[in-house]
């Protein structure tokens, strides 16, 4: 019975990491930008909700309301003005600049916040109880939660893309920037809204991880950042349910992992991870016709 | 024809790094025309098109439409004045349908004649198509639906790279053959053609292009075929060789070309 | 179209067709720079006899400072000249000591076992290289960043080095300390060294001409004839070798190896950072780079981890905006190479003023 929990919690976090990869997801497709900061970046959200909850004492889903779209702001700013410069410049300098901001940005929390993890918790039952099947089965309210959240804002990034303006010129640009811009489309300016989506998702991403686990200033880096690249590249990169997918298999072999030893939740994910780059690049789903 | 040019192009001086690739070209475009460029392989063509839609710099020069200076514009802010560049190679999105494809070239559209009901009766296979990714078209059908792209704006003037590059001369033909239909709507267009008779065949002002330098320019009717092949190659010493390097683009002035000879 | 090159409106400076041009010649270095050369030397033989003349403390900073240079010229290698940005090379750094480790706990000298876990790295390196060769560059960071992580996670298992907590470096019970201060310093600073010869050979042979080849066009070196992977292939290699060297100098200096210590993802930062504010792409880039971080690190250390944000926005900032680093900039004013490593030519009559003209050789704008 442990395994079929195991495998149930699998599948649910898997939700997590796919709300984790479909921003790092977005950029990569859109703007052909890797964001190393990108883990680092859901740590901070999930700071900033703590420090928010803390001094104000709003209930735990108002951080949500107010984090998610200043994270939003930033990342337009950040895209149009440091992502974009690096992006002028080359393929190296962009890598090199989401590298630099995420170590600035781990070393900032860290001389603030000290290197204790935290948590964001809440009274609520929503958070604490559990689903009871049987006497043997537990599935935690959170993770179901999370996970149906997580299907909710796949889904509306899977309509935005197909069916509004911004999600047509977002596709239109990450085929061909120069043809857009024939068209009257300012890449730049559509790269910023793709940035500002990838920054909102990951800022939900990073709260709701704070909710189901703890936050340290290098949990961006340790764990979050590889998480969401190994569900992007199992699932497939350009698929936004591949994402989910590659979230699942991640998240289940986590839990096999730990199964079989407690310690190796993270390797049996990075393991999964490496077997996937060897065999098949591409990942499980590979790209199809627009997400 | 007088009057105020639609799109004006003044001692154009393009460079890629150290090559000089247009050398001093000027040019004047009038309402209604089709101005067309001719040239052999590298002799500057796409390069005169492709600065003047703003994907390229030039080091010297200036660039007016309708009295408006495009020079230092953004490639998108030119777009939305009214020059809209059927770029060389079709360039659709690939990911997106063929109606998507329109609609984003609606987005930014002028008021005009021209909406995706209007392209669609002009190509009357595409609105069977429409839901159709444009990356599975043939290259004459991503060549129409390119273009149709570019219509739904209800551009000034119409930029055609090569719309001849790798497709069937029938399938040309039939593209071409939708060009009156095009200029009836109150467009100009400026095209660029490797194929020099086709060229001939729709265009009301030609201009010849050779190693980045103006060689010949005048209407189809003023110039001989031994003066477009002389003009094209560069050949010294035959009649009617080399032009004034200053030529200031006039066109007719009356019905000579600036052809000495 | 007219090729602005200055050469054609030289007079006399082509002879006509068929002949080649008058007194033109084919150069390694702009100027004759035999005496920075012997410039080197002598600093290299000051280096050396530093223990002899400083305090214990001075050396210690200094084997911290060799172990940065070593490691930034590597990455610098890997980045700069092979186009590989590897966020993972502290992998490297952590075998480096956990080969020294091993090798001592089976009776060996830590200092005889320094070679050895070079070259140890070097062969590890083939495989780690299998596995992530066909990945472009944003995967093939994140790669080298999961290896790493993989890697450490794996020998954490094994209690017999260390586990999870580490342990200290047998091998030098009845050790002299300030001998052991010494010899420390001294391998730190043979293992620097070595790497710089290594890594100006390297590319002042065909090597060095194979990567220049590729950063300017893949396509066309691979369609010459150019091995293309064969020499990424082996600049990984001694990337890893000479990253494995540096994790065995920290490893003696640090009398223990610690997991979570060696294969820190903060080594990548280091060297990563310092790279790029001195230069990347130069091979004195790395060495003014680890000087500019040396200063940072002593200036800030009361401060904990402000000289790596420090450290990391200056960075940033040089990545956009100075785009060949604090060297890149000297080199600019000065056209000095302590390194030599292009192809100049010279043209008599110094070509109306304006020097000798680069052929290629880093330093293009990239």
């Amino acid at each position: 019975m442990a395994w079929v929990n195991a495998i149930i919690e699998g599948v649910l976090t898997g939700g997590l990491y796919a709300l984790f990869a479909c921003g790092l997801s977005l950029m990569f497709g859109v703007m052909k930008v890797v964001n190393l900061a990108h883990g680092d970046l859901a740590v901070v959200a999930g700071y900033v909700a703590i420090g928010i909850i803390t001094v104000t004492h709003v209930p735990v889903l108002w951080s949500f309301l107010i984090v998610i779209p200043v994270m939003a702001v930033i990342g337009y700013v950040l895209q149009r003005t440091v992502i974009q410069a690096a992006l002028d410049r080359s393929v190296l300098t962009t890598l090199l600049v989401t590298f630099g901001l995420s170590v600035v940005i781990e070393n900032g929390l860290l001389q603030f916040f000290t290197a204790n993890s935290r948590g964001i918790g809440t009274g609520l039952a929503l958070v604490t109880g559990a689903f009871n099947i049987g006497s043997q089965i537990q599935i935690a309210y959170l993770l179901v939660t999370i996970f149906a959240v997580a299907v909710a804002v796949l889904l509306g990034m899977q309509y935005f893309l197909s069916a509004s303006k911004y999600g047509r010129l977002i596709r239109a640009v990450a085929d061909d920037k120069e043809a857009a811009q024939l068209s009257g489309a300012d890449y730049r300016h559509v790269f910023g809204i793709a940035a500002a989506l990838a920054f909102a998702t990951v800022a939900l991403a990073g709260i709701a991880y704070g909710m189901y686990s703890q936050l340290a200033p290098t949990t961006g880096t340790d764990t979050i950042l590889l998480l969401a690249f190994a569900a992007v590249v199992i699932g497939g990169l350009g698929s936004l349910w591949g994402t989910l997918i590659g979230g699942i298999v991640l998240g289940v072999a986590q839990q096999i992992g730990a199964q079989i030893n407690i310690t190796d939740e993270a390797l049996a994910g990075y393991l999964v991870f490496l077997a996937i780059l060897v065999v098949r690049p591409q990942g499980i789903i590979s790209r199809r016709a627009g997400s | 024809m007088t009057g105020t040019p639609l799109l004006e192009v003044r001692d154009l001086v393009v460079h890629h790094g150290q090559l000089r690739a247009l050398d001093s070209i000027s040019l004047r475009v009038y309402p209604g025309e089709v101005y067309a460029i001719i040239g052999a392989n590298g002799a500057g063509k796409s390069t005169l098109l492709r600065t003047i839609a703003g994907l390229h710099r030039p080091s010297f020069g200036t660039i007016l439409l309708d009295g408006l200076f495009l020079t230092y514009l953004r490639p998108e802010r030119r777009a939305i004045a009214g020059v809209a560049m059927v770029p060389e190679g079709r360039r659709l999105f690939g990911s997106l349908t063929v109606e998507e494809n329109l609609k984003v070239g609606a987005t930014y559209a002028r008021p005009g004649p021209w909406n995706i009901d209007a392209v669609y009766q002009l190509f009357d296979w595409m609105p069977a198509r429409r839901s159709q990714r444009a990356a599975q078209l043939s290259g004459g059908e991503q060549q129409m639906v390119a273009l149709g792209r570019s219509l739904v704006a209800n551009p000034k003037v119409l930029l055609l790279d090569e719309l001849s590059l790798g497709l069937a001369p029938v399938v040309v033909h039939r593209i071409y053959a939708m060009l009156p239909q095009i200029l009836e709507t109150g467009l100009t267009v400026l095209l660029v053609e490797q194929d020099v008779s086709q060229a001939q065949r729709v265009a009301t002002h030609i201009h010849c292009l050779l190693e980045g330098r103006t060689t010949l320019e005048g209407r189809p009717s003023d110039v001989t075929a031994e003066q477009i092949e002389a003009a094209y190659f560069g050949l010294a010493g035959t009649a009617g060789a080399l032009p004034p390097s200053d030529a200031t683009g006039q066109p007719g002035g009356g019905s000579e070309s600036t052809w000495p000879g | 179209m007219s090729l602005t090159t200055q050469t054609a409106s030289q007079p006399g400076a082509s002879g006509g067709p068929g002949r080649p041009g008058a007194g033109i010649k084919v150069a390694r270095s702009q100027r004759n720079v035999a005496w920075t050369g012997g410039v080197a030397l002598i600093i290299v033989l000051v280096l050396f006899r530093l223990p002899y003349i400083v305090y214990a403390g001075t050396t210690t900073i200094l084997v911290q400072a060799f172990i940065v240079l070593t490691l930034a010229s590597m990455w610098n290698l890997l980045a700069g000249y092979a186009g590989l940005v590897s966020v993972g090379q502290q992998v490297f750094v952590g075998l480096g000591a956990y080969f020294v480790l091993i090798l001592a706990l089976h009776g060996f000298s830590p200092f005889a076992a320094l070679p050895v876990a070079a070259i140890g790295c070097g062969v590890a390196a083939l495989p780690l290289w299998w596995l992530v060769s066909r990945l472009r560059s944003g995967y093939f960071a994140i790669a080298t960043w999961v290896l790493a992580a993989t890697v450490m996670l794996i020998v954490e298992k094994f209690s017999s080095i260390g586990g999870g907590t580490g342990m200290p470096l047998p091998g030098f019970a009845g050790l002299d300390p300030t001998q052991l201060t010494a010899d420390t310093y001294w391998a730190a600073l043979t293992v620097t060294v070595a790497a710089l010869v290594v890594i100006y050979l390297l590319l002042r042979g065909r090597i060095g001409l194979v990567l220049t080849a590729i950063r300017d066009d893949e396509v066309a070196a691979r369609s010459s004839g150019a091995r293309v992977g064969l020499a990424r292939l082996l600049v990984f290699v001694v990337a890893g070798a000479g990253c494995g060297a540096a994790g065995a100098v920290l490893a003696i200096s640090q009398l223990q190896v610690q997991p979570g210590a060696v294969f820190s993802i903060q080594w990548t930062a280091e060297m990563a950072f310092a790279t790029i504010i001195g230069g990347i792409g130069t091979i004195e880039g790395p060495i003014i780079g680890t000087a500019v971080f040396m200063v940072l690190q002593q200036t800030l250390q009361n401060f904990n981890a402000w000289y790596l944000i420090v450290l990391g926005l200056v960075a940033i900032v040089v990545a956009l905006f100075a785009r060949r680093g604090l060297w890149g900039l000297v080199d600019e004013q000065l056209h000095l190479r302590l390194f030599p490593t292009g192809y100049w030519l010279r043209v008599p009559g110094g070509n109306g003023g304006r020097g000798p003209i680069k052929l290629f050789g880093r330093g293009q704008s990239s």
